[in-house]
Protein backbone atom coordinates (compact mmCIF):
# COMPACT_ATOMS: atom_id res chain seq x y z
CA UNK A 1 0.00 0.00 0.00
CA UNK A 2 1.91 3.06 -1.24
CA UNK A 3 1.29 6.37 -0.24
CA UNK A 4 -0.55 7.15 -3.67
CA UNK A 5 -3.17 4.96 -2.58
CA UNK A 6 -4.05 6.99 0.45
CA UNK A 7 -3.33 10.83 -1.47
CA UNK A 8 -4.81 10.41 -4.66
CA UNK A 9 -4.93 13.43 -7.12
CA UNK A 10 -8.36 13.63 -6.33
CA UNK A 11 -8.22 13.75 -2.81
CA UNK A 12 -5.19 16.74 -2.94
CA UNK A 13 -7.00 18.16 -5.67
CA UNK A 14 -10.19 18.75 -3.11
CA UNK A 15 -7.82 19.54 -0.49
CA UNK A 16 -6.54 22.26 -2.44
CA UNK A 17 -9.97 24.25 -3.95
CA UNK A 18 -12.11 23.12 -1.48
CA UNK A 19 -15.69 23.23 -2.97
CA UNK A 20 -19.02 24.52 -0.30
CA UNK A 21 -16.57 26.16 1.06
CA UNK A 22 -17.75 29.00 3.34
CA UNK A 23 -20.72 29.91 4.84
CA UNK A 24 -24.18 30.04 4.52
CA UNK A 25 -26.95 33.28 4.28
CA UNK A 26 -29.53 31.70 5.99
CA UNK A 27 -28.64 28.26 7.87
CA UNK A 28 -31.38 25.79 8.88
CA UNK A 29 -28.87 24.08 11.10
CA UNK A 30 -24.97 25.26 11.76
CA UNK A 31 -23.03 22.05 13.62
CA UNK A 32 -19.12 21.85 14.90
CA UNK A 33 -17.31 18.63 15.28
CA UNK A 34 -14.08 17.96 16.25
CA UNK A 35 -12.15 15.23 16.32
CA UNK A 36 -11.26 15.14 20.27
CA UNK A 37 -8.19 12.50 19.43
CA UNK A 38 -6.23 14.84 17.24
CA UNK A 39 -8.24 18.43 17.08
CA UNK A 40 -9.64 18.50 13.67
CA UNK A 41 -12.27 20.78 13.26
CA UNK A 42 -15.09 21.13 10.96
CA UNK A 43 -18.37 23.75 11.05
CA UNK A 44 -20.81 22.62 9.05
CA UNK A 45 -23.88 24.78 7.78
CA UNK A 46 -27.00 23.41 6.24
CA UNK A 47 -30.22 24.65 4.42
CA UNK A 48 -33.37 22.48 3.82
CA UNK A 49 -36.47 23.29 2.17
CA UNK A 50 -38.75 20.26 1.76
CA UNK A 51 -36.93 17.76 3.07
CA UNK A 52 -33.88 18.86 0.31
CA UNK A 53 -30.49 19.68 1.02
CA UNK A 54 -30.61 23.03 -0.82
CA UNK A 55 -27.42 24.34 0.83
CA UNK A 56 -24.79 23.05 2.39
CA UNK A 57 -21.15 24.66 3.07
CA UNK A 58 -18.60 24.06 5.55
CA UNK A 59 -15.25 25.09 7.11
CA UNK A 60 -13.07 24.32 9.44
CA UNK A 61 -9.20 22.88 10.07
CA UNK A 62 -7.63 19.59 9.76
CA UNK A 63 -5.49 17.35 7.54
CA UNK A 64 -6.18 17.35 3.88
CA UNK A 65 -8.25 13.74 4.11
CA UNK A 66 -10.59 15.56 6.55
CA UNK A 67 -11.01 18.76 4.21
CA UNK A 68 -11.09 16.65 1.09
CA UNK A 69 -13.51 14.79 2.65
CA UNK A 70 -15.43 17.77 3.84
CA UNK A 71 -15.43 19.34 0.26
CA UNK A 72 -16.08 15.92 -1.71
CA UNK A 73 -19.23 15.04 0.93
CA UNK A 74 -20.56 18.66 0.24
CA UNK A 75 -20.45 17.94 -3.26
CA UNK A 76 -22.19 14.81 -3.45
CA UNK A 77 -25.02 15.56 -1.43
CA UNK A 78 -26.14 19.11 -2.15
CA UNK A 79 -29.37 19.17 -3.77
CA UNK A 80 -30.08 15.77 -2.44
CA UNK A 81 -32.69 14.51 -0.47
CA UNK A 82 -32.02 14.32 3.55
CA UNK A 83 -33.25 10.68 3.16
CA UNK A 84 -30.76 9.67 0.18
CA UNK A 85 -28.26 11.83 1.97
CA UNK A 86 -28.51 9.79 5.30
CA UNK A 87 -27.93 6.54 3.09
CA UNK A 88 -24.97 7.65 1.46
CA UNK A 89 -23.85 8.76 5.17
CA UNK A 90 -24.31 5.46 6.74
CA UNK A 91 -22.89 3.61 3.13
CA UNK A 92 -19.94 5.61 3.29
CA UNK A 93 -19.42 4.68 6.79
CA UNK A 94 -19.51 1.12 6.24
CA UNK A 95 -17.22 1.49 3.49
CA UNK A 96 -14.64 3.20 5.84
CA UNK A 97 -15.20 0.64 8.33
CA UNK A 98 -14.73 -1.58 5.86
CA UNK A 99 -17.62 -3.66 6.22
CA UNK A 100 -18.94 -2.68 2.70
CA UNK A 101 -17.57 -2.58 -0.96
CA UNK A 102 -17.90 1.14 -1.82
CA UNK A 103 -20.63 1.67 -4.91
CA UNK A 104 -18.54 3.96 -7.24
CA UNK A 105 -21.77 5.21 -8.73
CA UNK A 106 -23.02 6.89 -5.45
CA UNK A 107 -19.40 7.75 -3.62
CA UNK A 108 -18.61 9.91 -6.88
CA UNK A 109 -14.99 11.86 -6.23
CA UNK A 110 -15.55 10.00 -2.72
CA UNK A 111 -14.22 6.52 -4.28
CA UNK A 112 -10.76 8.39 -4.06
CA UNK A 113 -11.36 8.03 -0.12
CA UNK A 114 -11.30 4.36 -0.13
CA UNK A 115 -7.85 3.52 0.58
CA UNK A 116 -8.37 5.49 4.02
CA UNK A 117 -10.29 2.62 5.50
CA UNK A 118 -6.76 0.67 5.30
CA UNK A 119 -5.52 3.17 7.85
CA UNK A 120 -7.11 2.84 10.58
CA UNK A 121 -5.83 6.38 12.42
CA UNK A 122 -7.46 7.98 9.84
CA UNK A 123 -10.53 6.87 9.15
CA UNK A 124 -12.15 9.44 11.93
CA UNK A 125 -10.35 12.05 9.95
CA UNK A 126 -12.41 11.24 6.97
CA UNK A 127 -15.71 10.34 8.90
CA UNK A 128 -15.39 13.83 10.30
CA UNK A 129 -18.03 15.91 8.02
CA UNK A 130 -19.89 12.88 6.97
CA UNK A 131 -20.88 12.54 10.87
CA UNK A 132 -21.27 16.20 11.23
CA UNK A 133 -23.72 16.72 8.36
CA UNK A 134 -25.65 13.35 10.04
CA UNK A 135 -25.56 15.50 13.12
CA UNK A 136 -26.86 18.48 11.39
CA UNK A 137 -29.54 16.71 9.88
CA UNK A 138 -30.83 15.11 12.69
CA UNK A 139 -30.95 18.65 14.96
CA UNK A 140 -33.06 19.51 11.83
CA UNK A 141 -35.72 17.23 13.03
CA UNK A 142 -35.11 15.59 9.50
CA UNK A 143 -34.44 11.90 11.34
CA UNK A 144 -31.14 10.44 11.67
CA UNK A 145 -30.17 12.13 15.13
CA UNK A 146 -27.29 10.18 16.81
CA UNK A 147 -28.44 7.57 19.48
CA UNK A 148 -27.06 7.72 22.76
CA UNK A 149 -25.44 4.32 22.08
CA UNK A 150 -24.12 5.36 19.06
CA UNK A 151 -22.43 8.64 19.97
CA UNK A 152 -20.81 6.71 22.83
CA UNK A 153 -19.90 4.17 20.79
CA UNK A 154 -17.49 6.44 18.42
CA UNK A 155 -16.87 6.25 15.05
CA UNK A 156 -14.66 4.59 12.60
CA UNK B 1 34.48 4.98 31.95
CA UNK B 2 34.34 8.47 32.88
CA UNK B 3 31.36 10.27 33.36
CA UNK B 4 32.24 12.67 30.60
CA UNK B 5 32.33 9.63 28.15
CA UNK B 6 29.52 10.42 25.43
CA UNK B 7 27.54 7.52 24.65
CA UNK B 8 28.35 4.50 22.13
CA UNK B 9 24.75 4.77 20.56
CA UNK B 10 25.44 2.27 18.06
CA UNK B 11 26.46 0.01 20.92
CA UNK B 12 23.59 0.66 23.24
CA UNK B 13 20.92 0.28 20.32
CA UNK B 14 22.07 -3.23 20.02
CA UNK B 15 20.30 -3.28 23.95
CA UNK B 16 16.87 -2.80 22.11
CA UNK B 17 15.59 -5.14 19.57
CA UNK B 18 12.67 -3.36 18.16
CA UNK B 19 14.93 -0.96 16.63
CA UNK B 20 16.48 -4.03 14.37
CA UNK B 21 12.93 -3.69 12.96
CA UNK B 22 12.70 -3.50 9.07
CA UNK B 23 9.45 -2.70 7.16
CA UNK B 24 10.66 -3.67 3.45
CA UNK B 25 14.00 -2.04 3.03
CA UNK B 26 12.88 1.04 5.51
CA UNK B 27 14.70 0.75 8.54
CA UNK B 28 12.89 2.12 12.08
CA UNK B 29 13.53 6.06 12.65
CA UNK B 30 11.79 6.01 15.83
CA UNK B 31 11.31 9.68 17.01
CA UNK B 32 8.09 9.07 19.65
CA UNK B 33 9.69 8.76 22.98
CA UNK B 34 7.95 11.50 24.47
CA UNK B 35 5.00 9.52 23.55
CA UNK B 36 6.84 6.27 24.83
CA UNK B 37 10.42 4.72 25.36
CA UNK B 38 11.02 1.56 23.67
CA UNK B 39 12.59 -1.24 25.66
CA UNK B 40 15.87 -2.77 26.22
CA UNK B 41 16.64 -6.38 26.70
CA UNK B 42 17.14 -5.82 30.83
CA UNK B 43 14.21 -4.70 31.07
CA UNK B 44 12.45 -7.54 28.42
CA UNK B 45 14.55 -10.54 30.33
CA UNK B 46 13.50 -9.30 33.77
CA UNK B 47 9.44 -9.26 33.18
CA UNK B 48 9.65 -12.96 31.40
CA UNK B 49 12.21 -14.48 34.03
CA UNK B 50 9.53 -12.82 36.73
CA UNK B 51 7.02 -14.41 35.58
CA UNK B 52 9.08 -18.09 34.29
CA UNK B 53 10.63 -18.25 37.56
CA UNK B 54 9.49 -16.49 40.26
CA UNK B 55 5.79 -15.54 39.51
CA UNK B 56 2.58 -15.34 43.04
CA UNK B 57 0.91 -12.62 44.54
CA UNK B 58 2.78 -9.97 46.42
CA UNK B 59 2.79 -9.59 50.61
CA UNK B 60 0.87 -12.72 51.10
CA UNK B 61 1.83 -16.18 50.03
CA UNK B 62 3.82 -17.64 53.28
CA UNK B 63 5.77 -19.76 51.06
CA UNK B 64 8.87 -18.79 49.31
CA UNK B 65 7.51 -18.26 45.89
CA UNK B 66 5.26 -15.82 47.34
CA UNK B 67 8.52 -14.38 48.90
CA UNK B 68 10.67 -14.00 46.35
CA UNK B 69 7.79 -12.36 44.66
CA UNK B 70 7.61 -9.97 46.75
CA UNK B 71 11.38 -9.41 46.96
CA UNK B 72 11.62 -8.37 43.40
CA UNK B 73 8.81 -6.11 43.42
CA UNK B 74 10.07 -4.28 46.38
CA UNK B 75 13.54 -4.07 44.65
CA UNK B 76 12.02 -2.39 41.84
CA UNK B 77 10.81 -0.21 44.42
CA UNK B 78 14.15 0.57 45.42
CA UNK B 79 15.96 1.19 42.34
CA UNK B 80 13.27 3.65 41.08
CA UNK B 81 14.00 5.28 44.72
CA UNK B 82 17.33 5.28 43.80
CA UNK B 83 17.02 6.94 40.44
CA UNK B 84 15.07 10.37 41.60
CA UNK B 85 16.73 10.30 45.42
CA UNK B 86 13.56 9.36 47.03
CA UNK B 87 12.76 7.83 50.14
CA UNK B 88 12.06 4.61 49.42
CA UNK B 89 8.93 4.72 51.83
CA UNK B 90 7.85 7.78 49.81
CA UNK B 91 7.70 5.72 46.03
CA UNK B 92 4.30 4.78 45.75
CA UNK B 93 3.57 2.71 42.14
CA UNK B 94 0.45 3.66 40.17
CA UNK B 95 -1.09 3.17 36.53
CA UNK B 96 0.99 6.58 35.31
CA UNK B 97 1.20 9.78 35.41
CA UNK B 98 -2.47 10.48 35.54
CA UNK B 99 -3.22 8.08 38.29
CA UNK B 100 -0.48 9.94 40.41
CA UNK B 101 -1.99 13.25 39.75
CA UNK B 102 -5.48 11.99 40.54
CA UNK B 103 -4.08 10.52 43.75
CA UNK B 104 -3.03 13.58 45.10
CA UNK B 105 -5.98 15.37 43.66
CA UNK B 106 -8.72 13.16 45.89
CA UNK B 107 -7.07 11.76 48.37
CA UNK B 108 -5.45 15.49 49.33
CA UNK B 109 -7.35 18.18 47.09
CA UNK B 110 -11.04 16.72 47.70
CA UNK B 111 -10.19 16.39 51.47
CA UNK B 112 -8.91 19.73 52.08
CA UNK B 113 -9.26 22.48 49.29
CA UNK B 114 -12.35 25.16 50.03
CA UNK B 115 -14.23 27.53 48.29
CA UNK B 116 -11.86 30.46 47.36
CA UNK B 117 -8.57 27.90 47.16
CA UNK B 118 -6.42 28.02 44.42
CA UNK B 119 -4.96 25.92 42.52
CA UNK B 120 -1.86 27.04 40.26
CA UNK B 121 -0.80 25.13 37.30
CA UNK B 122 0.83 26.44 33.94
CA UNK B 123 -0.62 26.63 30.33
CA UNK B 124 1.67 24.07 29.00
CA UNK B 125 0.37 21.71 31.36
CA UNK B 126 -0.42 18.10 29.37
CA UNK B 127 -4.20 17.24 30.09
CA UNK B 128 -3.24 14.92 33.27
CA UNK B 129 -1.84 17.69 35.31
CA UNK B 130 -5.23 19.96 33.98
CA UNK B 131 -8.06 17.25 34.27
CA UNK B 132 -7.82 16.26 37.59
CA UNK B 133 -7.74 19.64 39.37
CA UNK B 134 -11.25 21.04 37.01
CA UNK B 135 -12.86 17.63 38.25
CA UNK B 136 -11.73 18.64 42.28
CA UNK B 137 -12.09 22.37 41.97
CA UNK B 138 -15.71 21.82 40.29
CA UNK B 139 -16.47 19.54 44.11
CA UNK B 140 -14.83 21.67 46.29
CA UNK B 141 -15.69 25.20 44.89
CA UNK B 142 -11.88 25.97 44.55
CA UNK B 143 -10.62 27.15 41.01
CA UNK B 144 -7.69 26.43 39.05
CA UNK B 145 -5.40 29.25 37.59
CA UNK B 146 -3.13 29.19 34.67
CA UNK B 147 0.41 30.55 34.45
CA UNK B 148 1.19 31.82 31.06
CA UNK B 149 4.28 31.43 28.87
CA UNK B 150 6.26 34.31 27.18
CA UNK B 151 9.10 34.34 25.15
CA UNK B 152 9.95 31.28 23.53
CA UNK B 153 7.76 29.32 25.73
CA UNK B 154 9.20 29.65 28.83
CA UNK B 155 6.79 30.05 32.10
CA UNK B 156 6.08 33.63 32.44
CA UNK B 157 7.72 33.99 35.68
CA UNK B 158 6.44 37.11 36.81
CA UNK B 159 3.10 35.99 35.77
CA UNK B 160 3.73 32.94 38.57
CA UNK B 161 5.01 35.21 41.22
CA UNK B 162 1.71 37.55 40.72
CA UNK B 163 -0.94 34.28 41.03
CA UNK B 164 0.78 32.77 43.71
CA UNK B 165 -1.05 33.95 46.77
CA UNK B 166 -2.23 33.36 50.06
CA UNK B 167 -5.18 31.79 48.29
CA UNK B 168 -2.68 29.30 46.41
CA UNK B 169 -2.77 25.66 48.16
CA UNK B 170 -1.14 23.79 45.37
CA UNK B 171 1.25 24.65 42.41
CA UNK B 172 1.26 21.56 39.86
CA UNK B 173 3.48 22.09 37.42
CA UNK B 174 5.58 20.24 34.60
CA UNK B 175 9.18 19.77 34.57
CA UNK B 176 9.88 19.41 31.07
CA UNK B 177 6.74 20.00 28.28
CA UNK B 178 6.28 17.35 26.87
CA UNK B 179 5.39 19.87 23.82
CA UNK B 180 7.55 22.85 24.08
CA UNK B 181 10.21 21.33 25.16
CA UNK B 182 10.55 23.95 28.20
CA UNK B 183 12.67 22.87 30.82
CA UNK B 184 10.80 25.22 34.25
CA UNK B 185 12.88 26.12 36.83
CA UNK B 186 11.34 23.56 39.43
CA UNK B 187 13.24 24.18 42.07
CA UNK B 188 12.57 28.14 42.00
CA UNK B 189 8.54 27.53 41.55
CA UNK B 190 8.48 24.86 44.43
CA UNK B 191 10.78 27.33 46.95
CA UNK B 192 8.39 30.12 46.05
CA UNK B 193 5.21 27.64 46.39
CA UNK B 194 6.35 26.50 49.66
CA UNK B 195 7.05 30.13 50.73
CA UNK B 196 3.38 31.27 50.04
CA UNK B 197 2.23 28.01 51.78
CA UNK B 198 1.15 26.47 49.11
CA UNK B 199 2.28 22.16 48.60
CA UNK B 200 4.06 21.66 45.18
CA UNK B 201 3.47 18.81 42.95
CA UNK B 202 5.80 18.05 39.95
CA UNK B 203 5.00 16.20 36.51
CA UNK B 204 8.33 14.73 36.10
CA UNK B 205 7.21 12.38 32.92
CA UNK B 206 9.73 14.24 30.31
CA UNK B 207 11.77 14.97 33.01
CA UNK B 208 13.24 11.52 34.96
CA UNK B 209 13.52 9.74 31.65
CA UNK B 210 16.18 12.24 30.45
CA UNK B 211 17.78 14.11 32.65
CA UNK B 212 18.82 13.47 36.44
CA UNK B 213 16.57 14.80 38.84
CA UNK B 214 17.08 14.64 42.38
CA UNK B 215 13.64 14.53 44.62
CA UNK B 216 15.19 16.11 47.38
CA UNK B 217 17.28 18.72 45.62
CA UNK B 218 13.72 19.93 43.27
CA UNK B 219 12.08 19.92 47.12
CA UNK B 220 9.07 19.23 45.73
CA UNK B 221 6.09 17.67 47.63
CA UNK B 222 4.78 15.55 44.30
CA UNK B 223 7.21 14.13 42.33
CA UNK B 224 5.01 12.24 39.19
CA UNK B 225 6.62 9.61 36.23
CA UNK B 226 6.18 7.44 34.58
CA UNK B 227 7.35 3.80 33.60
CA UNK B 228 6.87 3.37 29.79
CA UNK B 229 8.13 6.89 29.10
CA UNK B 230 11.79 5.72 30.75
CA UNK B 231 12.45 2.45 28.93
CA UNK B 232 10.27 0.82 31.37
CA UNK B 233 6.64 -1.49 30.44
CA UNK B 234 3.24 0.30 30.21
CA UNK B 235 1.13 0.40 32.99
CA UNK B 236 3.10 1.02 35.84
CA UNK B 237 4.03 5.00 37.08
CA UNK B 238 4.83 6.45 39.94
CA UNK B 239 4.60 9.38 42.78
CA UNK B 240 7.05 10.17 44.92
CA UNK B 241 6.36 11.64 48.08
CA UNK B 242 7.64 12.32 51.53
CA UNK B 243 6.51 9.49 53.58
CA UNK B 244 5.21 12.02 56.26
CA UNK B 245 3.17 13.79 53.82
CA UNK B 246 2.03 10.39 52.43
CA UNK B 247 0.98 9.29 56.02
CA UNK B 248 -1.14 12.38 56.89
CA UNK B 249 -3.18 12.26 53.83
CA UNK B 250 -6.42 9.73 53.29
CA UNK B 251 -6.71 7.04 51.34
CA UNK B 252 -7.08 6.96 47.39
CA UNK B 253 -8.30 4.09 46.01
CA UNK B 254 -9.62 1.18 48.70
CA UNK B 255 -9.43 -2.46 48.65
CA UNK B 256 -7.34 -5.38 48.90
CA UNK B 257 -3.51 -4.76 50.43
CA UNK B 258 -3.81 -1.42 51.00
CA UNK B 259 -5.56 -1.77 55.10
CA UNK B 260 -4.41 -2.74 58.44
CA UNK B 261 -7.78 -3.88 59.85
CA UNK B 262 -11.54 -4.33 58.43
CA UNK B 263 -14.17 -4.01 60.43
CA UNK B 264 -18.52 -4.28 60.03
CA UNK B 265 -17.82 -0.73 61.36
CA UNK B 266 -14.67 0.59 58.97
CA UNK B 267 -11.36 0.46 57.74
CA UNK B 268 -7.93 1.22 59.15
CA UNK B 269 -4.80 1.48 56.42
CA UNK B 270 -1.86 -0.11 56.09
CA UNK B 271 0.97 2.00 56.33
CA UNK B 272 2.92 4.32 53.55
CA UNK B 273 3.13 2.77 50.64
CA UNK B 274 1.52 0.61 50.87
CA UNK B 275 -1.87 2.41 52.38
CA UNK B 276 -2.10 4.03 48.27
CA UNK B 277 -1.35 0.41 46.66
CA UNK B 278 -4.66 -1.11 46.60
CA UNK B 279 -5.58 -4.41 45.05
CA UNK B 280 -2.76 -6.32 43.60
CA UNK B 281 0.12 -4.08 42.02
CA UNK B 282 1.33 -4.21 38.72
CA UNK B 283 4.20 -6.79 39.56
CA UNK B 284 6.05 -7.47 36.44
CA UNK B 285 5.90 -3.77 35.59
CA UNK B 286 7.37 -2.79 38.55
CA UNK B 287 10.63 -5.64 38.19
CA UNK B 288 10.60 -4.15 34.39
CA UNK B 289 10.38 -0.43 35.68
CA UNK B 290 13.19 -1.54 38.17
CA UNK B 291 15.42 -2.94 35.24
CA UNK B 292 15.06 0.03 33.36
CA UNK B 293 15.90 2.45 36.54
CA UNK B 294 19.09 0.35 36.97
CA UNK B 295 20.36 0.16 33.03
CA UNK B 296 19.54 4.36 33.29
CA UNK B 297 21.91 4.40 36.19
CA UNK B 298 24.40 2.37 34.43
CA UNK B 299 24.68 4.41 31.24
CA UNK B 300 24.53 7.80 33.81
CA UNK B 301 21.67 9.82 33.79
CA UNK B 302 23.89 12.96 33.12
CA UNK B 303 25.29 11.15 30.05
CA UNK B 304 21.68 10.78 28.89
CA UNK B 305 21.39 14.40 29.03
CA UNK B 306 24.97 15.47 27.31
CA UNK B 307 23.63 12.76 24.51
CA UNK B 308 20.04 14.94 24.18
CA UNK B 309 21.43 18.26 24.63
CA UNK B 310 24.12 17.43 21.30
CA UNK B 311 21.07 15.90 19.94
CA UNK B 312 18.74 18.74 20.39
CA UNK B 313 20.90 20.96 19.47
CA UNK B 314 21.98 19.24 15.89
CA UNK B 315 17.81 18.46 15.37
CA UNK B 316 17.08 22.30 15.53
CA UNK B 317 19.82 23.40 13.67
CA UNK B 318 18.46 20.69 10.76
CA UNK B 319 15.00 21.98 10.81
CA UNK B 320 16.23 25.78 10.78
CA UNK B 321 17.53 24.48 7.12
CA UNK B 322 14.09 23.21 6.33
CA UNK B 323 12.14 25.70 4.09
CA UNK B 324 8.76 26.20 5.78
CA UNK B 325 9.70 24.71 9.24
CA UNK B 326 8.76 26.54 12.63
CA UNK B 327 9.87 25.02 15.47
CA UNK B 328 8.62 25.59 19.00
CA UNK B 329 10.21 25.86 22.86
CA UNK B 330 13.53 27.25 23.35
CA UNK B 331 15.86 27.39 20.85
CA UNK B 332 18.95 27.01 23.14
CA UNK B 333 19.25 23.24 24.20
CA UNK B 334 20.52 23.36 26.99
CA UNK B 335 17.41 25.27 28.21
CA UNK B 336 15.05 22.41 26.80
CA UNK B 337 14.49 19.20 26.68
CA UNK B 338 14.77 16.62 23.73
CA UNK B 339 10.40 16.89 22.61
CA UNK B 340 10.90 19.26 19.44
CA UNK B 341 7.35 20.30 18.25
CA UNK B 342 7.47 21.74 14.89
CA UNK B 343 4.93 22.63 11.42
CA UNK B 344 5.65 22.91 7.93
CA UNK B 345 4.16 25.67 6.20
CA UNK B 346 1.22 24.49 3.86
CA UNK B 347 0.91 20.61 5.14
CA UNK B 348 -0.87 19.75 7.96
CA UNK B 349 0.37 17.78 11.16
CA UNK B 350 -1.20 14.57 9.94
CA UNK B 351 -0.11 14.72 6.73
CA UNK B 352 3.31 15.28 7.30
CA UNK B 353 3.25 12.65 10.08
CA UNK B 354 1.61 10.09 7.32
CA UNK B 355 4.18 11.29 4.91
CA UNK B 356 6.94 10.56 7.33
CA UNK B 357 5.65 6.89 8.04
CA UNK B 358 6.35 6.23 4.35
CA UNK B 359 9.84 6.86 5.55
CA UNK B 360 9.50 4.96 8.05
CA UNK B 361 10.26 7.88 9.92
CA UNK B 362 7.75 7.88 13.25
CA UNK B 363 6.55 10.92 14.76
CA UNK B 364 3.45 12.55 16.88
CA UNK B 365 1.24 14.64 15.22
CA UNK B 366 -1.71 16.41 16.90
CA UNK B 367 -1.96 18.93 20.08
CA UNK B 368 0.12 16.44 22.41
CA UNK B 369 -2.79 16.37 25.25
CA UNK B 370 -1.50 20.31 25.58
CA UNK B 371 -4.97 21.59 23.89
CA UNK B 372 -5.09 24.72 26.50
CA UNK B 373 -1.40 25.25 25.08
CA UNK B 374 -2.08 24.74 21.80
CA UNK B 375 -4.97 27.82 21.76
CA UNK B 376 -2.32 30.06 23.36
CA UNK B 377 0.35 29.11 20.59
CA UNK B 378 -2.66 29.52 18.24
CA UNK B 379 -1.97 26.27 16.33
CA UNK B 380 -4.61 23.82 15.72
CA UNK B 381 -1.83 20.96 15.95
CA UNK B 382 1.57 20.53 15.78
CA UNK B 383 3.96 17.62 14.61
CA UNK B 384 6.38 16.52 17.61
CA UNK B 385 9.70 14.22 16.67
CA UNK B 386 11.14 13.16 20.29
CA UNK B 387 14.52 11.47 20.81
CA UNK B 388 16.41 9.54 23.52
CA UNK B 389 19.49 7.54 24.33
CA UNK B 390 19.11 5.37 21.25
CA UNK B 391 18.85 7.70 18.73
CA UNK B 392 21.54 9.16 16.10
CA UNK B 393 22.24 12.09 14.25
CA UNK B 394 21.10 9.51 11.18
CA UNK B 395 17.38 9.77 12.64
CA UNK B 396 17.18 13.28 12.55
CA UNK B 397 19.00 13.37 8.98
CA UNK B 398 15.95 11.01 7.54
CA UNK B 399 13.78 13.49 9.32
CA UNK B 400 14.62 16.30 7.40
CA UNK B 401 15.03 14.24 3.94
CA UNK B 402 11.30 13.38 4.87
CA UNK B 403 10.22 16.58 5.21
CA UNK B 404 11.56 18.24 2.27
CA UNK B 405 9.97 15.07 0.32
CA UNK B 406 6.68 16.26 2.18
CA UNK B 407 7.01 19.66 0.96
CA UNK B 408 7.55 18.72 -2.54
CA UNK B 409 4.22 16.31 -2.22
CA UNK B 410 1.75 18.51 -0.28
CA UNK B 411 3.02 21.77 -2.46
Amino acid sequence: MGLDDLYQALILDHYKNRRHHGELDEPTVAVDENNPMCGDEIHLEIRLEDGRLVGIAHRGQGCSISQASASMMSDLVAGMSTDDALELVDHFRRVMRGDEAPDEDRLGDAIALEGVAKYPARVKCALLSWMALRDAIGRAGAGGALTAAEATRGEG
Amino acid sequence: MSVAAPLDVAALRADFPILDRRDGDRPLVYLDSAASSQKPLAVLDAMDAYYRETHANVHRGVYELAAEATRRYEAGRTSVARLVNAPERGVVFTKNVSEAVNLVAWAWGVRTLRPGDEVLVSIMEHHSNIVPWQIVAEITGATVRFCPIAGEGELDLEAFHSLLGERTRMVAVVHVSNTLGTINPVRELAAAAHEAGALVLVDAAQAVPHMPVDFEEVGCDFLGFTGHKMLGPTGVGVLAARPETLEAMGPFLGGGEMISDVTTEGSSWASVPHKFEAGTPPIAEVVGLGAAAEYLMGVGMERVRAHEVALTGYALGALSQVHGVRTFGPSDPVRRGCPVSFTLEGVHPHDVAQFLDQQGVCVRAGHHCTKPLMRALGVQATARASTYLYNSEADIDALVQGLHGAARYFG
